[in-house]
């Protein structure tokens, strides 16, 4: 099994709602309270483990904006678990998620070094390294109805930009996803192999604009002034 | 990167004493420039195993928790830190059986106290490569991805060393021997790290379009996403800025290499001079501190792409 997420960059909004979900279901659970840094100060900053981040592609009048969530790749080949010193860092046989044992991380931050795709972050109020578990204390819990059984991000996605399913199985949903719309991980020649891909916006003919009158009739505008004036 | 004190202090003082122990045990067996004083030899070995012990306690002043750290050990297959721990701790016993026991038969060698200097040696070589490598191995900082970082350790380790010992010989009957030999462990670390800075400053191929997957426009940070720093800004985010980069190349070259070397030259017609020797320890040492902490400012990792750079 090679458990991971597919994130549609074409759907995304951009609104941090996985960000919050996830710094919520992680205040408690395998790796514990996610410290916050001056939460209500000046500069407040904290341990996050989804992190979206947003890009302008292209130049103006063709250019868009990327809305662009990452949280850890769960790699192929991840460096962060070879460069380990002490073995807090591993990846799973059954379902290669990497986790970091908070009982052995000496918090050298060597793993963060490694990792080109800032997925892990030292807790200073802990000491050790923490990163995206893929809810693994939720995936797998029989309490929770099968359909919760999803991480804490893909369930509240609200444009459903995110989907979490088994990309080693060429049948399964995400697989078919990323096969019909040209799915990509991110750094390729870094030789990561991550398991988390992105799906790329749909080509779209992009809307004329030119006909658009922005100077409103007087009748428009009297309009306007009547439907303001009036308090609804 | 964010230079961390620690590990600055840490690489440089460990690699001096590896650098001495190497060229101790080279000069003492092989009997070159005429071999030591046995009273050269204990001081300079002493000093050789405070240097690398100070420096590795000073290792585990970077981590955030350090209860943790006797685990260090144990993933000697994949991890180089790791290796560096195993090599250091196991260089131990031989480098002090090898001064022990010289000690022990009065001031002489034999068959076994040779075996364990020659040991003691590899050693030593191993473990400032493992440090080395504990850098070079990373593919997400492309300036030390190279093998010009191992051997700038090794180089910059035993020049210090050669510093240090041509100190303790000065005077003595290895006075000029171990000054010319000092000089040129400095020409060669000179060369070496004039190197790697024409090499670091060759681009890769990774951009931010590869890093996003957009490769047929240009790519632009909009909003990072966060209003303050996090951990991965504070920690690789760090810049220096261009004309300081090349003041401080200067400072290494100059105090690290040029000035030593001068010094040490001067003391040539008297037979080799331990004021002007230690001076030139001096200087070294901090143009060496200079140098490493500019190898970690000067490493730009990948994540910055994310963080709105075009290239690293």
């Amino acid at each position: 099994m090679k458990l991971g997420l597919v994130i549609d960059l074409d759907t995304c909004v951009g609104c941090h709602a996985c960000a919050v979900a996830c710094k919520q279901w992680n205040t408690s659970g395998t790796t514990g309270p996610l410290s916050d840094y001056k939460p209500y100060g000046k500069d407040p900053s904290g341990v996050w483990f989804n992190r979206i981040r947003h890009y302008e592609v292209g130049d103006y009048p063709n250019n868009k904006t990327i809305n662009f969530p990452m949280s850890c790749m769960h790699c192929e080949d991840a460096d962060c678990v070879t460069v380990c010193p002490t073995g807090a860092s591993w990846k799973r046989q059954e379902d290669g998620i990497v986790l970091v044992d908070q009982d052995k991380c000496m918090g050298c931050n060597y793993c963060s070094w490694a990792c080109p795709y800032g997925a892990r972050e030292l807790d200073r109020e802990s000491g050790t390294m923490k990163k995206c578990t893929l809810c693994v204390d939720r995936i797998y819990d029989e309490k929770l109805p099968q359909e919760e059984r999803q991480p804490a991000c893909v369930l509240t996605c609200p444009a459903h930009a995110r989907y979490f399913g088994d990309l080693g199985d060429p049948e399964s949903d995400v697989s078919t996803l990323v096969r019909e719309r040209g799915g990509y991980g991110l750094m390729p020649e870094l030789g990561y192999n991550p398991t988390n891909q992105y799906l790329p916006p749909r080509p779209v003919k992009q809307v004329p604009t030119e006909d658009v009158d922005d100077r409103p009739s007087l009748k428009d505008r009297i309009n306007d002034w009547v439907n303001q004036a009036i308090p609804r | 990167m964010h230079p961390a004190l620690s590990v600055i202090l840490f690489t440089v003082t460990s690699g001096a004493g590896f650098g001495l122990m190497i060229l101790l045990v080279l000069m003492d067996l092989l009997g070159l420039g005429g071999g030591l004083r046995p009273e050269t030899l204990y001081t300079a070995g002493i000093t050789s195993l405070v240097l690398t012990t100070v420096g590795l306690m000073l290792s585990t002043g970077h981590l955030a928790n350090p209860k943790n750290a006797w685990r260090a050990f144990f993933r000697f297959k994949t991890s180089w830190l790791s290796r560096e721990g195993v090599f250091a701790v196991v260089y131990y016993p031989f480098a002090i059986g090898y001064l022990g026991g010289f000690w022990l038969l009065g001031g002489e060698h034999n068959g076994l106290t040779m075996v364990l200097g020659w040991l003691a040696l590899a050693l030593a070589i191993i473990t400032v490569f493992s440090t080395g490598m504990i850098y070079a191995c990373l593919k997400t900082i492309r300036q030390w991805n190279t093998a010009l970082t191992p051997a700038n350790y090794l180089a910059l380790g035993v020049m210090l060393g050669a510093v240090i010992l041509a100190g303790f010989a000065a005077n003595g009957s290895a006075g000029v021997f171990t000054a010319q030999m000092a000089v040129a462990a400095i020409a060669v670390a000179l060369v070496l790290k004039a190197i790697y800075y024409f090499w670091i400053g060759k681009p890769t191929g990774v951009t931010i379009n590869t890093a996003t997957g957009f490769t047929r426009a240009t790519v632009r940070l909009l909003d990072v996403g966060h209003s303050a720093g996090t951990f991965l800004t504070d920690e690789f985010g760090y810049e220096v800025a261009p004309g300081r980069v090349r003041l401080l190349r200067g400072v290494v070259y100059g105090l690290g290499f040029i000035l030593p070397a001068i010094l040490l030259a001067m003391g040539l017609n008297q037979g080799g001079d331990a004021t002007l020797a230690w001076a030139a320890l001096v200087s070294a040492f901090l143009g060496i501190a200079t140098e490493r902490w500019l190898f970690f400012a000067e490493a730009r990792h990948v994540v910055n792409l994310y963080h709105g750079a075009q290239r690293t």
